[in-house]
């Protein structure tokens, strides 16, 4: 049995016997869809960031640094450095203190833009919201193709030797390696901390999650099944080029555009099109080159946008291919 | 509550950075402090401290929460714990009484 049943039931419930609305006209099937999905996505969110602050509070980012510092990997520290960028936080807030904070533990400069390519793509929240909308196995091809495009961009960076192009006073400091003190909790408070932590994260992005699905389930309901087919199709080559470049002016969490990404692939989007957008959407955008211009000086952060883009192409493409 | 003697909070100018700032500056006029909260975008501060992570709320010289925004009630509790702290540091307690 669907473990969601309880859900689907209580949003059939409210759509049709509160509301009165029809089951199957426009407006019945988007109240519905919209009562479900944001439920469910909830439920999940709760639970997974309550898991990830006490992940966190165990493994914070300055260890997993340190980690990666620690010895030679030779070659393998750029995987680990994607993987670390899955599991921290989604703030672009501190994407520049994390890109000084890496070089200056001596993180080498391509290892380092690994961790920033994934950064953005993957968090919890993204990760909850693809499996409560696309079901696992799109997520794992997600996480993995997001795992890959650092790996490849950050080791492919690494050969050009751009490490002259970083902004010089970067390499100028230091760190006192004197972090926050962690002091000894009781674990039964820490629970409770745990709970207040995520239950914040929860209450600071509902808003968007909300309204990427109420988007999306308006399209859901009122969007013609197929539609986009006529106008966006796997064989159309250049959608999934068109698609990424399209995405780079405009700048929205992850957390917004999966919802309406979902609706746009069930009424007819190539699913590796739809990845490419969400992508570049998210991961390359001009709020975020203002950003890290603070830091590199022009020619990096062309070299490192470029080459991200022309990773997230090519992966579009992989995976309109295998999800034919 | 007069054991604190400076409260700052550093940030790369984003949102959450000058958020922090104003809900800092809202919870030690609740607490009754006569204390001015100071604001830097200040990344190299961040990373001398050890830190990676913005917005960070530096307590009498020491990183008290980094890369968060809690709710106004818990930045209250995390000032006052500090005070206890420091009170008692004399019999052995540790920094900041545990809630930062």
């Amino acid at each position: 049995m669907d473990i969601f049943y309880p859900l689907q039931y209580i949003a059939d419930q409210v759509a049709y016997n509160l509301f009165n609305l029809i089951k199957g006209s426009h407006l019945g099937d988007a109240v519905n869809f919209f009562i479900y999905d944001s439920l469910k996505i909830l439920l999940l969110l709760l639970v997974i960031n309550y898991l990830m602050a006490i992940l966190r509070h165990y493994l914070p980012i300055e260890k997993l640094r340190d980690f990666l510092a620690s010895r030679k990997w030779y070659g393998f520290d750029y995987f680990l450095a994607a993987i670390f960028g899955t599991i921290t936080p989604f703030c672009s807030c501190s994407s520049i203190p994390l890109f000084i904070g890496f070089l200056e533990a001596g993180i080498p400069l391509g290892v380092t833009l690994s961790f920033l390519t994934v950064s953005p793509l993957v968090n919890q929240v993204a990760v909850v919201l693809f499996i409560g909308l696309f079901g696992w196995k799109i997520t794992i091809i997600y996480v993995v193709s997001a795992v890959l495009l650092g790996m490849m961009g950050g080791f492919i960076l690494s050969k050009f030797k751009l490490e002259k192009y970083v902004a010089d006073y970067v390499w100028q400091i230091k760190s006192k390696k004197l972090a926050v003190e962690n002091l000894k909790i009781p674990f039964i408070r820490l629970l409770k901390v745990f709970w207040d932590e995520g239950l914040a994260l929860t209450k600071q992005i509902v808003v968007y999650v909300l309204l990427g699905i109420a988007v999306g389930a308006a399209i859901h309901g009122f969007v013609p099944a197929g539609f986009f087919e006529k106008y966006i199709t796997v064989d159309n080559l250049l959608a999934v080029p068109i698609a990424a470049i399209l995405a780079v002016p405009m700048y929205a969490n992850a957390v917004g555009v999966i919802p309406i990404m979902q609706s746009l692939v069930e009424k007819g989007i190539p699913l590796g099109t739809a990845i490419a957008f969400m992508m570049a959407v998210v991961g390359l955008s001009l709020p975020e080159a203002l950003i890290l211009k603070r830091v590199m000086k022009l020619k990096l952060i062309i070299y490192f946008f470029g080459l991200t883009a022309l990773n997230i192409i090519v992966i579009g493409y992989l995976i309109n291919i295998i999800s034919v | 509550m007069n054991q604190i003697k400076q409260i700052e909070v550093l940030g790369s100018d984003c949102p959450s950075c000058h958020e922090l700032h104003q809900r800092t500056i809202e919870a030690v006029k609740q607490l009754g402090l006569n204390i001015e909260v100071g604001y830097a975008n200040d990344i190299k501060r961040i990373i001398e401290v050890g830190l990676m992570s913005s917005p960070v709320l530096i307590v009498n010289g020491k990183a008290v929460l980094a890369g968060q925004v809690p709710s106004l009630d818990k930045i209250k509790e995390i000032i006052s714990s500090c005070d206890q702290a420091i009170s008692s540091s004399s019999t052995g307690g540790c920094s900041c009484g545990g809630s930062c």
